[in-house]
């Protein structure tokens, strides 16, 4: 007698039958009717209509038929609303039942019956149960509160139901904590900024004391609320994980998974040269191992997760290298997945190891796999340069097989790693045109076009070879194509004589022919370069390519750092932000990896930064007697070395000379021409650098009437002192110099001051000084302090200012977008200092192209769920390279909020930097 | 729809997923654990021919969802006895009753089997028959015991008149060993599962011989962390009945030894549709124990028509449709080392088949664990009476393949 005879009844007016069944008076067939009842349910069938006799049924002492009929009730209390306020009773009585079962029972039913007029009536129970004297009660009345927050969430913070779940967290039972903390964190996920979550040390430590003692299922929920913890510096973290490491030795995976994700977020808080931190690296790798012997679906949701770790921590499982290796009957989700894993573990120690698992994969019989290992052997190559001939032998021996995806998959690596060592291989050319005729594959056509037309001058038959894939240009994919036409125009570069006649067939083709824009585009363009000047054609088409980069399919250092937060979720699967494909629009928070503490050096937090003010604006003056100033009073202060003491216009002129301007478009010259003068200074910002505005940098009174004020340019790559003398002293000055002392950039005058005419009482002249920056180097303090003496026929004068450092970027800072990973990830974390910029009146756009015009350049823009990342780089006169990354929130219809991460090697530029941007962006 | 994650098991989906399943029978195993769908993702396992799946909405830990569903599985298992469509079936309304009790609203409640049991009791022949002269039903009225207390994976009151308390020391190798011979990989993970039936609340620790070789385990959550960390002891208030106390992994290289080797040729000749297929089997590094229920399994290449072989012990099976030859060893006896060799049919006209088949191997050493684990002695405290203790050990292989 089993229960599969539920489903079997199938006759007509099964729902009469049903319906007298379950007004029998006797128990046991009132049993039997509900339990065919719930079977018809499942199968799908409405059986609503039987409502009023289910709901009849509730009112029992046998447990077993109450829960049959909630279990109806959930079912289908939406659609019959009006009827289940008739069971509102029953569940009100059983909340009082002395039997804690059957109360938790009722308040656990009610919150799942998605009904409002039910969810009033349910709040006073609640109440009752959230301090019922049984913990088992407690416990489901938490979670109640949880599915009342999604049904109704005003009423719930109404009601004052949120405090007595916070207060829950300090109970007394470990259970009732962690069914609190699963509450509350489920309610705060949909409210994200409502501060639910308050965690403090002392309730951190509550949480912790209880994570010891609840059951596993709790143990995630409470070190997922961990994890989202800040500790307030390095001792406090590592007491944390010192509590936390022993759920590594839990036996189910998900606790293992979440208790990692702490420990790697608190560790990035760690000094790495703590003893503590190597012991946490050693111990966390046997627990990662240990997921990988489980059911295959865990290890997969481990690996994925693993990938993750390995990118960000390396070390931690350097060493475990063969735990990868893939056995044949793995799912093909866990090889893939252990592949991507072992080249990202492949280094000079072990590649010989790799290379020979790689090798036998290629043998495998699943073609995806096979793929996959023959690519990864190239990647190898490419990373471990060692490794690089080895890795092309066991290419060639693959080739040989003439299995025809292997060759193909081959050829396609065979290319990148031409690339990444130039004039190595090219031996193997003659092998691989062998087997020419097989290449099916776009791809792998594509490649080895590349390869004939890059080495054409070392392939006799190269024109021959093109000529052939020429026949069915028009079949192949656009990929085929241009690549043919690059070919093709290269081998006429390199032997011109001969194959004049296949250029002008490939160039017809292509621009005639072809409507793919792409390709009639890139014909017109080599066309019209051929045509003109072919020389120029030869640099262009034949210039040498830059290097590719080791790692390829790196994630994004920012996008890492906000997925290891989220370890063991789908996030971490998917190797996305949960914003990218969580639906239904509920605000997300971004985590974000904790700042490494204060207690290591190195960086300043945005409050120590001086007000945050352009530093050009605060002038500082130096003292004339200042002993620090030894080297700039042995300065040889003579008269300007330009011998035009006259100026070319001559005395006659009552206004300052017009022809006296210098070369220099950006400077006015005096006050009757300014209006027109700053029209052309306005138009030239548009294509330079920003232009402070004039500071007085040394005022009348402490240089015996002599007032100077200025600022600093950048233009077309030269920098200039645009500075303004007045005259306020009583007699007239002449014979101006200007010198500076040693500085961090070698900022030197490129040319002598020179003021044309003596400047009269209360005159005004303004003199654009060009700089360079090959001056000698001394490390100052603050880094972009100058310091100036200025000299007249009246005395010598000294003053220091600021420069803003945006006058140092250069034109060339656009650094490579493989490159600008790789160097990202190549400098250390230590050396990242964070910023903010508030309230900047630009969007992304403006922002990008505002930058620019100041020489910080955009590499790459990404944009997640409205927020757009600027990834930029920037180069400065001394040829250090800035890193920047800057995300853009809007934080209200016309401002912006700016989020800069920088990351330099020599880390004491950032704080410059940062106020370059602001200067820049808030201008 | 749920707010969190919700658990559909009902028994049509478990239909519709085998039948789409069987379409494309050979690919169950490939089918990805986290499935994204336009509206929802799903993620399921695969267990016994039935996918378990649960389909979400938000993010959520998907190895808790993971480790959830094989928690269902078992318990499925632990009360029908197995874990079949038909068993899930004939107990419909029990599947109900547990999966209310497992799961509320996304939340795991009770996924202790003690616990489960004292709530809905498992179905038995003589219970249904009494409940249905009787009434009664098989869902407990009380609180379980153990629920809210410090020890949840105990029930209180339990009683035997024989009390027992027994250990297996399981250990299974996994390997993979290259066409030369030598180790590629190899590991050793090793499980204690315990059948603990003793009266009361007892308390035992267990010692080992050598407890060094336990370096990486993971722990039953009744284990006293703390009292391992500092005396290398197992401390523990057990479940009742059978459990998994510990599970543990010995990787480092050369405590992993390798019980058996294989000799094997395998050749295809080039354009003539037949190959040789050569394999014999011996021991090494057996510590002296046979070696025995050896079978080996060969996943032959597709051009594989039939083979024509010949055992000198034991018998094998080769299936045309999925290739799969099978040899059913028995046990080694040094003196005259099994060896299965003859002919290998290949499709008339199909290249030479570019794989090489891998040799799956499958073997048992009773009274050994091939670590070296032993455990010294079990004490109990906190019980007067005296029970009867034992140990087993056994050596198996998990994943081990030869390559070819």
């Amino acid at each position: 007698m089993t229960d599969s005879k539920y489903f079997t009844t199938t006759k007509k007016g099964e729902i009469f039958e049903l319906k007298a069944e379950l007004n029998s008076d006797k128990k046991e067939k009132k049993k039997e009717a509900v339990k065919k009842v719930i079977a018809s349910m499942t199968v799908g069938k409405d059986v609503s209509a039987l409502f009023p006799d289910v709901v009849n049924c509730m009112q029992t002492d046998n447990l077993e038929l109450k829960k049959l009929v909630y279990l109806y009730l959930m079912n289908y209390a939406k659609s019959q609303p009006d009827m289940a306020i008739m069971a509102v009773n029953t569940f009100v009585k059983d909340c009082e039942d002395p039997n804690p079962l059957i109360r938790a029972l009722a308040v656990r039913t009610m919150g799942c019956i998605r009904v409002d007029k039910i969810t009033e009536y349910l709040c006073e129970p609640l109440r009752k149960c959230l301090k019922d004297e049984d913990p088992y009660v407690r416990k489901t009345a938490a979670v109640c509160v949880a599915k009342l927050h999604d049904i109704n969430a005003q009423l719930v913070e109404d009601q004052g139901f949120l405090d007595t779940l916070k207060d829950l967290i300090s109970d007394s039972n470990p259970m009732v904590v962690a069914n609190a903390v699963a509450a509350l964190s489920e309610i705060a996920e949909s409210h994200p900024s409502s501060n639910l979550l308050d965690l403090n040390p002392q309730s951190i430590n509550k949480l912790l004391t209880a994570l010891n003692e609840c059951t596993e299922w709790g143990q995630i929920f409470i070190l997922d609320c961990l994890a989202n913890y800040t500790p307030k510096d390095d001792r406090e973290a590592q007491s944390i994980c010192e509590r936390v490491t022993p759920r590594l030795s839990h036996a189910n995976s998900a606790v293992v998974l979440s208790a990692v994700k702490v420990l790697m977020k608190f560790m990035e808080m760690l000094s790495k040269d703590l003893d503590y931190y190597g012991t946490l690296l050693k111990k966390l790798a046997p627990p990662l191992v240990t997921l990988l012997s489980a059911e295959p679906e865990l290890q997969y949701v481990a690996l994925r997760n693993i990938n993750l770790i390995v990118q960000k921590r390396p070390e931690i499982l350097k060493h475990e290298m063969k735990v990868f290796f893939v056995k044949y009957n793995d799912p093909i989700y866990v090889k893939l997945e252990k592949l991507d894993i072992m080249i990202r573990l492949a280094s000079q120690a072990n590649i010989a190891q790799v290379l020979a698992e790689l090798k036998e994969y290629a043998t495998e019989v699943d073609v995806d796999f096979v793929r996959k290992a023959v690519r990864a052997i190239g990647r190898c190559a490419i990373k471990v340069e060692q490794s690089a001939e080895r890795c092309v032998s066991t290419l060639l021996d693959l080739i040989q097989t003439k299995v025809n995806y292997v060759v193909q998959e081959a050829i396609v690596v065979i290319k990148d790693i031409f690339r990444k060592y130039p004039n190595k291989y090219e031996s193997v050319i003659a092998t691989l045109c062998e087997n020419l005729d097989s290449l099916d594959e776009p791809e792998a056509r594509a490649a080895m076009i590349w390869i004939v037309g890059e080495y054409a001058e070392r392939i006799d038959n190269a024109d021959e070879l093109l000529e052939s894939f020429l026949e069915g240009f028009h079949d192949e994919s656009t990929q085929v194509q241009l690549q043919l036409l690059t070919a093709i125009v290269k081998l006429f570069l390199k032997k011109p004589t001969e194959t004049q006649e296949l250029v002008q067939q490939v160039l017809s083709l292509a621009t005639q022919d072809s409507d793919n824009p792409d390709l009639r585009d890139r014909g017109y363009i080599y066309w019209r370069l051929l045509s003109t000047d072919p020389v120029a054609a030869k640099e262009v088409v034949l210039a040498e390519k830059p290097l590719i980069s080791e790692e390829t399919d790196l994630i994004e250092p920012t996008l890492l750092d906000e997925l290891i937060c989220y370890i063991g979720t789908l996030a971490s699967v998917y190797h996305k932000p949960p914003s990218a494909f969580v639906e239904g629009g509920r605000g997300v928070v971004h985590k974000s990896l904790p700042p490494r503490t204060a207690s290591s050096e190195s960086t300043e937090s945005p409050e120590t930064a001086p007000a945050g003010a352009p530093s050009s604006e605060q002038p500082d003056v130096i003292p004339t007697q200042g002993d620090l100033l030894g080297d700039l009073l042995n300065l040889d202060l003579g008269p300007p070395m330009g011998d035009e003491p006259e100026g070319i216009g001559g005395p006659n002129f009552v206004a300052p000379p017009a022809a006296a301007v210098p070369a220099n478009l950006g400077a006015s010259m005096g006050s009757g021409l300014s209006d027109l003068f700053d029209l052309t200074s306005g138009v030239g910002t548009l294509s330079g650098s920003y232009v402070a505005p004039k500071a007085v940098w040394l005022p009348a009174m402490k240089a015996k009437g002599l007032e100077i004020s200025g600022t600093f340019t950048r233009q077309v790559g030269s920098i200039s002192m645009d500075l303004q003398l007045t005259n306020k002293a009583l007699q007239v000055m002449t014979d101006f110099a200007i010198q500076f002392n040693r500085n961090s950039f070698g900022l030197a005058p490129a040319a002598p001051l020179q003021v044309h005419a003596p400047l009269s009482p209360n005159q005004t002249v303004e003199i654009s000084l060009p700089l360079n920056t090959v001056g000698s180097v001394m490390k100052m303090e603050p880094l972009n302090n100058l310091q100036v003496a200025v000299k007249n026929n009246i005395d010598v004068f000294y003053f220091s200012t600021l420069y803003p450092l945006h006058i140092l970027f250069v034109e060339d800072g656009k650094m490579d977008r493989q490159m600008f990973l790789a160097t990202w990830k190549d400098i250390p974390n230590e050396n990242e200092a964070q910023f903010q910029i508030r309230d900047c009146p630009l969007n992304a756009e403006a922002v990008s192209s505002r930058l620019q015009s100041s020489n910080i350049f955009t590499v790459a823009k990404r944009n997640v769920e409205g927020q757009d990342m600027l990834y930029q780089s920037l180069k400065l006169t001394n040829g250090i390279w800035v890193l920047a990354e800057l995300r853009i929130q809007p934080s209200n219809p016309s401002f912006t909020d700016l989020e800069l991460s920088l990351k330099c090697r020599a880390p004491e530029v950032s704080q410059h930097v940062y106020q370059a941007y602001e200067t820049i962006l808030k201008n | 729809m749920n707010p969190f994650w919700k658990v559909f098991l009902s028994s049509l989906e478990f239909i519709f997923m085998q039948r789409n399943s069987q379409e494309k029978a050979a690919d169950v195993e490939n089918v990805p654990p986290v499935i994204s769908t336009p509206h929802h993702y799903l993620i399921s396992i695969h267990r016994d021919r039935l996918f378990f799946v649960s389909v979400i909405q938000t993010e959520v830990p998907p190895l808790f969802v993971i480790e959830f569903l094989h928690r269902v599985a078992d318990t499925f298992q632990d009360y029908f006895g197995e874990c079949s469509e038909a068993a899930i079936k004939d107990n419909v309304v029990i599947v109900y009753e547990l999966l209310e009790e497992m799961l509320d609203n996304g939340f795991p409640l009770a996924t202790e089997s003690n616990i489960l049991k004292e709530l809905i009791k498992p179905p038995t022949i003589l219970r249904s028959v009494v409940n249905s002269i009787t009434g009664s039903s098989n869902v407990g009225d009380t609180l379980p015991t153990g629920q809210l207390s410090n020890i949840p994976w105990r029930r209180a009151g339990v009683k035997y008149t024989n009390n027992e308390a027994y250990f297996d020391v399981v250990e299974e190798i996994d390997a993979i060993i290259d066409k030369s011979g030598s180790t590629v990989f190899a590991e050793i993970q090793g499980v204690i599962d315990a059948c603990i039936k003793l009266s009361g609340m007892p308390d035992l620790s267990l010692s080992f011989m050598n407890p060094r070789l336990l370096d990486d385990v993971s722990f039953h959550p009744c284990i006293r962390f703390k009292r391992w960390e500092s005396e290398r002891v197992l401390s523990f208030i057990p479940p009742d009945g059978n459990f998994r106390l510990i599970s543990y992994r010995v990787s480092s290289q050369n405590l992993v030894a390798i019980p058996v080797y294989v000799k094997h040729s395998i050749s295809f000749k080039e354009n003539s549709s037949c190959g040789r297929f050569d394999i014999t089997i011996g021991p090494k590094q057996n510590m002296g124990k046979t070696i025995e229920g050896i079978t080996v399994t060969v996943h032959m290449p597709k051009v594989v028509l039939n083979m024509n072989l010949t055992p000198t012990q034991g018998s094998y099976t080769f299936d045309p449709v999925t290739k799969v030859l099978t040899w059913d060893v028995g046990k080694i006896t040094p003196q005259k080392l099994p060896s299965l060799k003859g002919l290998v049919n290949l499709q008339s006209g199909a290249p030479k088949p570019e794989e090489n088949p891998s040799l799956n191997i499958q073997f048992k050493i009773q009274q050994l664990a091939i670590s070296g684990l032993k455990v010294n002695r079990l004490d109990m405290y906190g019980e007067k009476y005296k029970p009867f203790k034992g140990v087993k050990y056994v050596t198996k292989a998990g994943k081990f393949q030869v390559r070819t």
